[in-house]
């Protein structure tokens, strides 16, 4: 694939005894916005927790194969750089609950040891909630914590804290799952937003999202790639049978 | 139809009333003792409450006056140094604790925090008297605090387990996620996330220490002098309690009064800032 | 090399972590090497006899530690009895009869009090209430009055353990799954029926582990009874004599001690000390773990 940013040889991921990626060989391309679609259970949220090397904090997990950012393998990277380069955004907004809305903005720094001057500072924390739409609903009170903000805004916030450290690579786990309606609008518009700039990786179980706001589009299932196309081609002419029969909803 | 069976059911009803009447007689009775205990320490002490116990050492036997400056200043300085001890091994521990539960290992530390809780204190005042008052050859301030920050351990050590064990894991992952390290992680998002449970656990030791005489009996030991070396023995407030509360004269045990009062309204504060501060720092996720 | 400095602080703190988690369990063990290789000197030249022999005569060199044995012994069960149906009345009171509400909170934090006054305060206060009550109760049963003794440092030692009695065996009756005393309610069965026929024996175990524990910490007890025991190294004749205990006699003879025979005997009363209240604690905490999981 032409300008594909990640790679996936052969990806292997098992809990224990349960193997559930069954040997993933995938290409996303870059500044494009990919969807991972497919059942509960199929995998879809294990590779991306794969890709940032999430997998390591579970002692039964075990990741086989290997993953190319650009060319570099990432697990012959320091997990702590690969994490830097690929942000990521979790199903449930989750704000550092100590830190305020300024402070969860430019947290990746703080984290990672990097003193900001002032007014670089301020640049870098409104350019990153600009970019999410929050800047003007919070630029009176960048003071307060970040938990005192709505669900939705918090997500919003989680998505800034992940903007603001410049990564290569944006994962999505079902962002809007928690959020209502509204603020699940919001976000995809965002998304969509985004797209052109950055490359994202987005889970999702809601359809009609993916379909939105996806470039390309992949289908899993019981640990398998089934299907991996442009999305117009895989919502209206699907090759899989179970890949049609998911999207018209008779399973799922 | 048989009638409803009603044999024994007032008899029932009666017992039921008297068993009820004993345990709130006997949960109004352990109240009681308490307000008793505290009442009367309230009563012997308050009168011995003046500047001169402050501010004055000991008087020579048969002087009367003085005070017990040296023991209230002996007392910070043995217990501040030992929560300096303390407090780091303690957090570090039970951060351990928290990360490995379910590992084997963990296992195994957890239960010898619970037997070394459970040790009496006098046999931790042997042992420290052991490794450090017989080689160097003095009682000391230092070997005090080292005797009282084992026993600080165990409540900061499982303190700070259970706060961060209640963490949701998406913060842990959040800031990995980030790129932070596991260290950054700990330092910048569950330590002040944990704050208040962590904080809670060390006053719990503090107050656990505070009126411990049996661990310092041969470690810190006790000294009439007003001491600024942490390598002199030294004088503590429970101490002093200790050697004047079967003293002859009336003028020592007047003053042990107002040490039992200083000391005992000192752990009822630490106890009434642990639940002050749990719920101010209560963090929400 | 920034990046290098991140790397190595965080394998440093990681491995700090680890060191500290053993060293709490060195410590431990330490603590038992410590106490065995110091009392060795004495374990060997009083032999087993230390354990039955009655006469206790640092002066002669002579040691049998059977008077504190047994007045340790006596001195803490007798609490533990004194105490027990107290803590157990609390204990369903706060447990089962109002387990929440702003009335029990401060019930509970009010008993959690005894736990904030020192051991020494306790002797002390022990010293000018109990003592002078039992005298008289003495000086009535025409018996030598001295107030001190066994009977005295029991009642106070109960007082003691209260706190601690009663926030462990709460713990394990609040337990009860809702379900078996709902099951029971729907029989028809008053709360007594309840508490007597389903509460208790459902939680018997826990209870038992609860009343171990406490008696785990009544053995080391060292202040309060050290000032109200009496201290005297004979066997007593009735639980109004004084007599001394395990942890008293340490705290009393320790620093005065001068033959290395009497300090070892002092420090193998110490070994005991531990390695008993070790395994009741093990015992102790592995029945309790089982009762609330």
């Amino acid at each position: 694939m032409e300008g594909a940013i990640l790679r996936t040889e052969n990806l292997k991921v098992s809990f224990g005894d349960n193997l559930v990626l069954k040997g993933i060989n995938m290409e996303i391309a870059e500044k494009q916005v990919t969807a991972f679609m497919g059942p509960s259970g199929c995998g879809k949220t294990t590779i991306l927790r794969a890709i940032n090397r999430l997998h390591e904090l579970t002692p039964e997990a075990k990741v086989e194969g290997k993953i190319f950012l650009h060319s570099e393998n990432v697990y012959e990277m320091e997990a702590m750089t690969v994490r830097r380069r690929v942000g990521m955004v979790f199903q449930r907004p989750n704000p550092f609950p100590t830190m305020s809305i300024a402070d969860n903005v430019i947290s990746g720094f703080i984290l990672n040891g990097i003193k900001l001057k002032g007014p670089e500072k301020l640049q870098i924390v409104e350019d990153a909630l600009r970019k999410v739409a929050l800047w003007d609903e919070v630029k009176d009170h960048l003071k307060k914590k970040g938990t005192s903000l709505s669900g939705g805004q918090q997500q919003r916030l989680c998505l800034a804290r992940a903007v603001a450290m410049k990564p290569e690579v944006i994962l999505l786990d079902e962002p809007t799952s928690a959020l209502d309606p509204l603020s699940t609008a919001k976000i995809e518009d965002l998304l969509y937003e985004l797209k052109g700039n950055y490359t994202l990786i987005i889970v999702t179980h809601n359809m009609q999202q993916a379909a939105r706001i996806s470039d390309k589009t992949a289908f899993f299932y019981l640990g398998e790639l089934l299907e991996y196309d442009d999305t117009k081609k895989v919502f209206t002419n699907p090759k899989n049978e179970k890949t049609q029969n998911y999207i018209t909803g008779r399973f799922g | 139809m048989t009638p409803f069976d009603t044999r024994g059911l007032k008899r029932r009803r009666f017992k039921d009333k008297i068993f009820t009447s004993i345990v709130w007689g006997l949960t109004f009775s352990c109240l009681l003792v308490v307000f008793i205990i505290l009442f009367y320490i309230f009563k012997k002490g308050i009168g011995s409450i003046n500047w001169a116990l402050f501010t004055q050492g000991p008087k020579p036997v048969g002087e009367l006056g003085g005070g017990i400056s040296n023991a209230i200043v002996g007392s910070l300085m043995v217990v501040v140094v030992a929560a300096l001890f303390a407090i780091p091994m303690g957090v570090s521990v039970g951060i351990y604790l928290a990360d490995n539960r379910g590992k084997k290992w963990a296992e195994r530390v957890a239960i010898a925090v619970d037997v070394l809780q459970g040790i009496p204190s006098i046999v931790i005042g042997i042992v420290i008297y052991i490794w450090i008052v017989k080689p160097v050859g003095s009682f000391s301030s230092l070997s005090g605090s080292v005797a009282l920050a084992i026993m600080m351990l165990p409540p900061i050590i499982k303190n700070t387990e259970e706060t961060l064990v209640l963490i949701p894991n998406t913060l842990k992952e959040a800031s990995l996620g980030l790129g932070a390290s596991y260290f950054k992680t700990t330092m910048k998002i569950l330590l002040p996330t944990g704050i208040g449970g962590i904080f809670g656990g060390c006053i719990i030791g503090i107050a656990r220490i505070t009126g411990e005489v049996a661990p310092l009996l041969f470690t810190a030991f006790g000294n009439p002098a007003m001491v600024k070396s942490i390598f002199k023995p030294v004088d503590t407030v429970p101490k002093v309690i200790f050697a004047y509360a079967s003293s002859p004269y009336d003028d020592w045990r007047r003053i042990a009064w107002g040490g039992s009062l200083i000391l005992v309204v000192f752990i009822i504060l630490l106890n009434a800032i642990i639940k002050l501060f749990e719920r101010k720092w209560k963090v929400q996720f | 090399m920034k990046n290098r400095w991140r790397i190595l602080e965080n394998k440093i703190f990681v491995r700090w972590l680890s060191i500290s988690a053993i060293l709490t369990m060195v410590l431990l063990l330490m603590f038992f090497l410590t106490l065995l290789v110091s009392s060795w000197p004495a374990i060997k030249a009083n032999g087993f006899s230390f354990l039955w022999s009655k006469n206790w005569d640092p002066v002669n060199s002579h040691f049998g530690m059977l008077p504190f044995l047994i007045g340790t012994l006596i001195t803490s069960f007798l609490a533990l009895l004194i105490s027990a149906p107290f803590s157990i009345a609390a204990a369903l009171f706060l447990g089962e009869f109002y387990p929440k509400g702003v009335i029990p909170n401060i019930f509970r934090n009010v008993i959690d009090l005894l736990a904030a006054i020192p051991s020494v305060v306790y002797g002390f206060w022990g010293l000018y209430t109990i003592a002078p009550l039992i005298s008289h109760l003495q000086q009535k049963m025409h018996l030598q009055a001295s107030g001190l003794g066994i009977f005295t440092a029991s009642i106070v030692l109960s007082i003691m353990l209260i706190p601690y009695s009663v926030s462990l065996i709460r713990q394990v009756i609040s337990m009860t799954p809702t379900p078996l005393k709902e099951a029971a309610y729907a029989l028809g069965s008053t709360r007594r029926e309840v508490i007597t026929k389903v509460i208790i024996p459902s939680n018997i175990s826990g209870i038992s582990a609860g009343f171990l524990l406490s008696l785990g910490r009544a053995l080391g007890e060292t202040m309060a009874v050290t000032i109200l025991i009496g201290n005297a190294p004979e066997l007593p004749h009735s639980i109004f004599s004084p007599s001394y205990t395990m942890a008293s006699v340490i705290a009393n003879e320790f620093t005065e001690a001068v033959d290395e025979i009497h300090t070892g005997s002092l420090i193998e009363i110490g070994l005991l000390l531990f390695v008993v209240t070790t395994i009741i604690n093990l015992i102790g905490r592995l029945i309790i773990k089982r009762a609330i999981a």
